[in-house]
């Protein structure tokens, strides 16, 4: 007790001095950030103004009357399937996502936590997978589901299935990501619960996976991102517009109705990248450490 | 004879964990890379299976003066913009190492958009760029420019358009070098100053080697996106734009086969992509070991 009132209350930490040319930094951080956020500033604006007021001159940011109708047309009007768009998307999100996450954490095991003959050599096949382009095997990858098609009874081309099913056959740079989280967990975890008796995939199961949900996390995240954001995929494999996720459905508005007015666009452009900046928010922390560990053990 | 009982049993336990991967790699990667090789050799038209034709396919687009053009297109927005975009996001990342009160706020908004999908900011960025009533020209004009651009509606604008705007979505790559300056150990810093270095000095003695594999990094990530650069195009300049100055190698991939049904020239193509990233990344890492120094290695 007499100890702990011997030390002084206040740790007086020795003041950070601020750097030369701080106040040089601080501005060119304003002009960094304004550029990066005007663009945003304009697309809300547009998507709140009228026809008229969109494309009069000189420009007014604050749109007045407020028009919220830009955004209650693209859900009620028969031009656009808006809403349609969105459970597409949330549906093939839903697939990739939990195919992406659970595929690439087995697989992430394997390479981890088994010792076994090969693995170095099969590790760096799978990491030098991801140099190749999509676009490379796009056009085989398209013959490949039309034969399908034709002999499994089932559609392939023209439905989610070439979206959803790759995504649970691991993908390269997620099993890396989790291998490298994977490591950091110590054997000896694994040890003990391999000798209270417990099989591979309970350890899996019970010691790892609990442990990694932070890098399960970042994972699913970018796994989410990938399929919203992914536009040649949906591209090539979907064909009705009935079909269509919100990346296709948004360039189908502006290249198929030709006169879609820009005020709608910036409103549909708005609600398609509401999400992912709402996510952003959420999970601020585990995007930016994600992507910060990324680069670290490239 | 225990030991080896014991191999075998992880060896199949590890296949069995990895077994999806190799099942994917076979099916999704293998497979549609062999059969486009065997494509790049046929007439294959969707409408009509694949024919044998030997190296027609690649004598084709040899010959045909849109794939050079397509091919210079992407290697133009490669050379200007992939390095471009490398020093601005360095320079963006050791402005926000600067030790400034509401920095968290700062590196959220460099941040926020690479988060944009590529279509939406496609879609922004066309805005921005009208011609008449963009935000971009409706500034220039006010500032006094009279010989306003036409941007990519403009065969000169197009290609310097799309590489500007590919400069707003650097803030992902800020965040990894951002990473890699915050593990620079300070005393290096304080050891170079003692020796009398300046900034500069600093950054080009410490910060730089120091980051390098961080540096190599990026460099690969960016040299495979900009080969298949695709989306942002195809949406700003459909077919291309004026000129076709903006048609990318991978919308003429996209094209012929989708489009004209050319699968096996489109395979050619596809080859001919997978060599190039394979002879840079190669040149890349070949070069790593001159400039990119590993800790304790």
């Amino acid at each position: 007790m007499s100890n702990a009132t011997n030390i002084p209350r206040r740790i007086v930490e020795p003041k950070e001095r601020p750097p030369q040319g701080a106040w040089m930094a601080r501005v060119c951080l304003w002009v960094i950030c304004a550029t990066a956020i005007v663009p945003f500033v304009w697309m809300v604006s547009t998507s709140l103004k009228s026809a008229d007021q969109a494309t009069a001159y000189p420009v007014k940011w604050i749109p007045w009357p407020v028009q919220w109708h830009n955004y209650v047309e693209l859900f009620e009007s028969d031009r656009f399937n808006f809403l349609l768009w969105t459970r597409n998307t949330l549906l093939v999100e839903l697939f990739t996502v939990t195919g992406v996450t659970i595929s690439s954490a087995v697989v992430a095991y394997g390479f981890a936590k088994i010792k076994f003959r090969g693995r170095g050599v099969l590790f760096a096949l799978m990491l030098s997978t991801m140099m190749i382009p999509f676009p490379v095997t796009m056009v085989a990858m398209f013959s490949i589901f039309r034969w399908l098609g034709d002999h499994t009874g089932m559609q392939w081309l023209g439905t989610f299935k070439p979206l959803c099913v790759p995504a649970w056959f691991g993908s390269a740079f997620n099993i890396f990501l989790l291998r490298q989280f994977f490591l950091t967990i110590p054997d000896e975890l694994s040890e003990a619960a391999r000798i209270d008796g417990c099989s591979e995939l309970g350890i899996f199961f019970r010691v790892v996976l609990p442990l990694s949900r932070p890098a399960l996390t970042v994972v699913a995240l970018f796994a989410f991102m990938g399929t919203w954001n992914d536009f040649l995929g949906p591209q090539i494999y979907l064909q009705r517009p009935e079909q269509f996720t919100l990346a296709l459905g948004l360039q189908n508005l502006q290249s198929q109705h030709g006169g879609t007015p820009w005020h709608t666009l910036m409103a549909a452009s708005t609600l398609v990248i509401m999400p992912v900046l709402l996510l952003f928010f959420i999970a601020q922390k585990t995007f930016i450490e994600g992507i910060a560990t990324t680069g670290m053990k490239g | 004879m225990a030991i080896s009982r014991l191999e075998r049993n992880n060896l199949l336990k590890g296949l069995a964990f990895i077994s999806p991967w190799i099942v994917g790699f076979c099916v999704f990667t293998l497979l549609p890379i062999s059969l486009s090789l065997y494509y790049s050799f046929c007439n294959f038209t969707l409408l009509q299976g694949p024919l044998y034709r030997g190296t027609e396919n690649y004598q084709t687009i040899n010959a045909d003066p849109v794939f050079w053009k397509s091919l210079r297109v992407t290697a133009y927005f490669a050379i200007v913009a992939l390095p471009m975009g490398m020093i601005i996001a360095l320079s963006v990342a050791m402005l926000l190492n600067v030790k400034i009160r509401g920095m968290a706020i700062y590196r959220t908004i460099v941040y926020l958009p690479s988060l944009v999908p590529a279509v939406a900011s496609a879609m922004l960025w066309l805005w921005l760029y009208n011609p008449k009533l963009g935000l971009i020209n409706t500034v220039l004009s006010k500032l006094g420019v009279t010989n306003l651009p036409g941007w990519v509606a403009d065969p000169d604008w197009a290609m310097p358009a799309l590489v500007l705007m590919s400069f707003w979505g650097v803030g992902n790559t800020v965040i990894i070098y951002l990473a890699g300056l915050q593990d620079v150990p300070r005393e290096l810093y304080e050891a170079a100053e003692l020796d009398g270095a300046g900034t500069w000095a600093k950054i080009r003695h410490v910060t730089l080697p120091f980051i390098s594999p961080v540096i190599f990094f990026n460099l690969i990530i960016a040299i495979i996106g900009s080969v298949q650069s695709y989306t942002t195009p195809a949406i700003m300049t459909p077919g291309g734009g004026p000129d076709r100055a903006a048609y990318f190698y991978t919308m003429r991939l996209y094209d012929q086969a989708f489009v004209f049904l050319k699968m096996g020239e489109a395979s050619a193509m596809a080859w001919v992509q997978l060599f190039i990233v394979l002879a840079l990344t190669g040149i890349a890492f070949w070069s790593s070991k001159k400039w990119v120094h590993y800790q304790g290695k």
